[in-house]
């Protein structure tokens, strides 16, 4: 047995070709049927119909969905609104993000280094429901951020912002700033590494040249820094972008139950049952994801990741 | 660094120290709430303390189901997902074909998507074929994502060690099967390791690719979702959140460790 099997690996060994396709075909095989083949079951999916009195999905090549989707304007308010709280996100966590990497990478020494790194790979993995839910112990009524804001005296702070049109609401757990606290939360870490890696990459003596050409620290930040660490900002928000975008637990765990692109999507499919609505619906990331990786290759982000 | 750097490092450290904070506070505050012996609410300062809801939680038995539905279905995916990498990783690694790059993107698209569009496509799939839900339909979901967490640490590991090692074996007389074997597998065992704790912890914790491919079973994530959205026991909900955080942690610093040479660019 063993003797065959030896036999087996020296032949494939002299056909590198033919190896390298079995190796690769499991992979291939998994990848390539079980999630391109649902990528294109679901685009399939999205111009299939609904019969409105059975629910019985009619596969006949239908537009009905897309029409359907377009036709209600409530439709685009949850693509605006989804789009607008993920780009907010993803600027905000650039903003909160940078100064920190650019510490991780520029002046920590040896010693602090790996700590730093663990301590934003930590909560990066560890659990998102769990991250979630802590955010509504947090801002709870009667919950620990209340009661801060209480002995610091800050309280009716917390009522004016709340007071704010459109992003205030009843508490900071039922409200948009709520939400998005909870958003830059959890994908923080995932701008910070990237940033980072792009910072550490960027070779100590251009810093020194451009001291020695003249030039001040904000302009050396400015013009050697900043467009050397922009990939890295862009490769981090290809995730803080994408996580907002598909996620559907925080605005049902957090906020005023208005509709996301994914709550929508979850409630077409699961409740509704129409899966072609949901399928058409899921399009609209799928498309605004393709556009920003391509802008994202542009702008040098593949080379940062 | 040059010393003339100085002038914004004290705002640096101050951004650096609250960022901290911030992203690790809350989940401190989790672990004291399942002390906590207030019932109905999230109180702060916390009533009291209180060990009881520990023994609360074990006696539960819906809990046990989630989680050993939870283990087994990461335990399956991250068996697949290593099967599947490795052997992608042992074919890409010193090739240089046109695919390298598809196969790279095509193991990260998965994850790269939003975690909604892996969700409804699997389950869109699901409803066109007929396909019944089971652990199997929860298993092939996760072992989808799973793939690229030992797909990245093998081949970082595969292209750091030196291919002199594996020449040397053929030289020697080894036949591939033994110069994997003795050569190779050693050389990636702490990557593989590595790798399949990322992919448990990631398993463990998915939540939004479950919902839709899972039917009426919970994972742990499932369970603590629903009493979430519909509590019945708050204070246990905080223990089995303390529970998911080591789970999810302890493989994580454990991956660390197994990757850590890899940080520093030699072996």
């Amino acid at each position: 047995m063993t003797n065959t099997l030896d036999k087996f690996f020296t032949f494939l060994f002299y056909r590198k070709g033919l190896a390298i396709f079995l190796l690769l075909a499991p992979l291939l095989i998994w990848l390539g049927v079980v999630y391109l083949g649902s990528l294109f079951t679901l685009l399939i999916q999205s111009f299939f119909s609904i019969d409105s009195f059975s629910g019985v999905i009619k596969r006949e090549f239908t537009l009905e969905s897309y029409y359907d989707l377009f036709r209600q304007s409530t439709n685009w308010d949850i693509i605006l609104r989804t789009t607008t709280m993920a780009f907010t996100v993803t600027v905000v966590s650039a903003i909160i993000a940078f100064p920190i990497a650019y510490y991780m990478a520029m002046y920590a020494g040896p010693k602090l280094k790996p700590i730093l790194y663990l301590g934003v790979m930590l909560p990066l993995w560890s659990s998102y429901l769990v991250k979630v839910y802590s955010w509504k112990l947090i801002m709870a009524k009667e919950g620990i951020l209340t009661w801060i804001l209480e002995k610091l005296g800050l309280l009716h702070l917390l009522d004016v912002i709340l007071s704010i049109p459109v992003i205030g609401g009843t508490s900071l757990s039922f409200s948009y700033i709520g939400m998005f606290l909870v958003f830059v939360y959890i994908w923080l870490p995932y701008m910070i590494l990237p940033i980072q890696a792009s910072l550490e990459r960027i070779p100590k003596s251009l810093l020194e040249a451009s001291s020695d050409l003249g030039g001040g620290p904000a302009q050396t930040f400015r013009k050697v820094v900043l467009p050397l660490a922009f990939p890295g900002v862009v490769a981090g928000s290809i995730f803080t972008f994408s996580l907002t975008l598909g996620d559907y637990i925080i605005p049902t765990i957090i906020g005023n139950s208005s509709y996301f692109i994914g709550m929508a999507v979850y409630t077409h499919q699961g409740t509704a049952g129409n899966i072609p609505l949901a399928a058409a619906f899921s399009m609209i990331p799928i498309i605004i994801m393709m556009v920003y990786l391509m802008i994202a290759k542009r702008l040098g982000a593949f080379d940062a990741l | 660094m040059p010393s003339k750097w100085n002038f914004g490092t004290i705002g640096l450290k101050l951004a650096t120290i609250l960022g901290f904070l911030f992203i690790h506070i809350p989940i401190f505050i989790i672990i004291m709430y399942a002390f906590s012996t207030d019932e109905k609410t999230f109180q702060f300062p916390l009533p009291g303390f209180t060990f009881k809801w520990f023994g609360v939680a074990w006696d539960r038995n819906d809990i046990w189901e989630a989680i050993i539905l939870s283990s087994q279905v990461a335990t399956i995916s991250t068996i697949l997902a290593i099967i599947l990498g490795t052997l992608a990783c042992l074919a890409v690694y010193r090739s240089k074909f046109f695919g390298r790059e598809v196969i790279s993107f095509l193991v990260i698209l998965p994850i790269a998507l939003p975690g909604i569009v892996t969700g409804i496509s699997l389950r869109s799939a699901m409803s066109l074929f007929g396909i019944p839900f089971s652990t199997w339909t929860i298993v092939i979901a996760h072992a989808t994502f799973c793939i690229v967490t030992v797909y990245n640490n093998v081949l970082a590991r595969l292209r750091r060690s030196s291919h002199s090692m594996v020449e040397a074996s053929m030289d020697l007389g080894a036949n591939p099967w033994q110069t994997f074997r003795f050569v190779i597998l050693p050389n990636i065992a702490t990557a593989l390791l590595a790798g399949g704790m990322l992919s448990f912890a990631l398993s463990f914790d998915e939540v939004i690719v479950t919902t839709f491919t899972a039917g009426q079973q919970s994972t742990v994530p499932i369970w603590m979702l629903t009493e979430f959205i519909r509590p019945r026991q708050r204070p246990v909900t905080n223990v089995v959140a303390v529970f998911v955080i080591l789970v999810t942690t302890i493989p994580i610093l454990v991956a660390y460790y197994l990757t850590k040479e890899d940080e520093g660019g030699k072996k």
